[in-house]
């Protein structure tokens, strides 16, 4: 049997991973990307918690869907949000939106 | 070392390597089709979990939506930005500085903690969990207000994603 250390030392280096992405990446559509991996680390740390916890309790399957219904409205808003600010400044490069920065 | 370690650590490595493809690749139709890659290893992470709805539900809503939806968006906006010029901001290296400090602060958090190496009790027999799955999320004295809220999030964020890309043109 696996022990519960591998997946959380597996959930936190895809969200390190993500972090990475989310803090360095230009482009605004890659930052979302980066967001997805730190979701879905989240969501390997809740599965785990259920599976070596008790099995009765599903608090962590359920958490599990709803940050996939999370993840789908995030994604869904964010590129509407993306392709409303290309089509009005032509860029999606985040540090050239910089309208309420002074 | 039984079988369920080796697949554990090949999917563990192909979902860690093609996540660091998704943060480095120029092409971010490349980046996406990594996403995709790593989102199938998170429902092998899930199977080997024993939480075979949610790996089909990763498989749906995650590949069959939201990396598809990434690819999209990616060919709307791609005039630029998108294959030439610098991918990352010049800060890259103070944000890999924080995601390393986030992994050693994380895994030493862990470690530290006395649950840390435990193994999983045996499944009970008889028990079936999308059937638990199903009353938790629909039982009031399960997450039925969750799941309730979690349905008009989505349903707004419908209604806000359709009215924020709308061409009023």
């Amino acid at each position: 049997m696996i022990p519960l250390s591998w997946y959380l030392i597996l959930a936190a280096g895809l969200f390190s991973i993500g972090l990475f992405g989310v803090l360095a990446r230009r482009n605004a559509v890659a930052i979302l990307l980066g967001v997805e991996l730190m979701l879905n680390a989240v969501n390997i740390n809740l599965v785990a918690f259920w599976r070596y916890g008790d099995v009765t309790q599903m608090a962590g399957q359920v958490f599990a869907i709803i940050v996939f219904a999370v993840a789908a409205a995030e994604v869904a808003v964010g590129l509407a949000l993306v392709i409303s600010v290309y089509r009005r400044r032509n860029t999606v490069v985040a540090e050239e939106l910089d309208l309420l920065k002074w | 070392m039984t079988g369920e370690h080796i697949i554990f650590l090949i999917v563990g490595a192909v979902t860690l390597l093609s996540a660091l493809m998704v943060v480095t690749m120029r092409n971010l139709v490349h980046a996406a089709l990594w996403l995709v890659a790593t989102l199938f290893g998170v429902a092998i992470i899930y199977t080997l979990l024993n939480a075979g709805f949610l790996a089909v539900v990763q498989v749906v809503v995650y590949i069959g939506a939201i990396a598809i939806l990434f690819i999209f968006a990616v060919m709307l906006t791609r005039r630029q930005a998108a294959d030439t010029g610098v991918s990352v901001n010049k800060n890259w290296w103070a944000g890999a500085l924080m995601a390393v400090l986030t992994f050693a602060g994380l895994a030493y958090l862990l470690q530290s903690w006395r649950g840390f190496s435990k193994t999983a009790a045996a499944i009970p027999s008889g028990f079936d969990a999308v059937n638990q799955l199903g009353e938790a999320l629909t039982s009031p004295a399960g997450y039925v207000l969750p799941f309730e809220v979690a349905s008009v999030l989505l349903l707004a964020a419908l209604v806000g994603a359709v009215y924020l890309a709308f061409n009023k043109k």
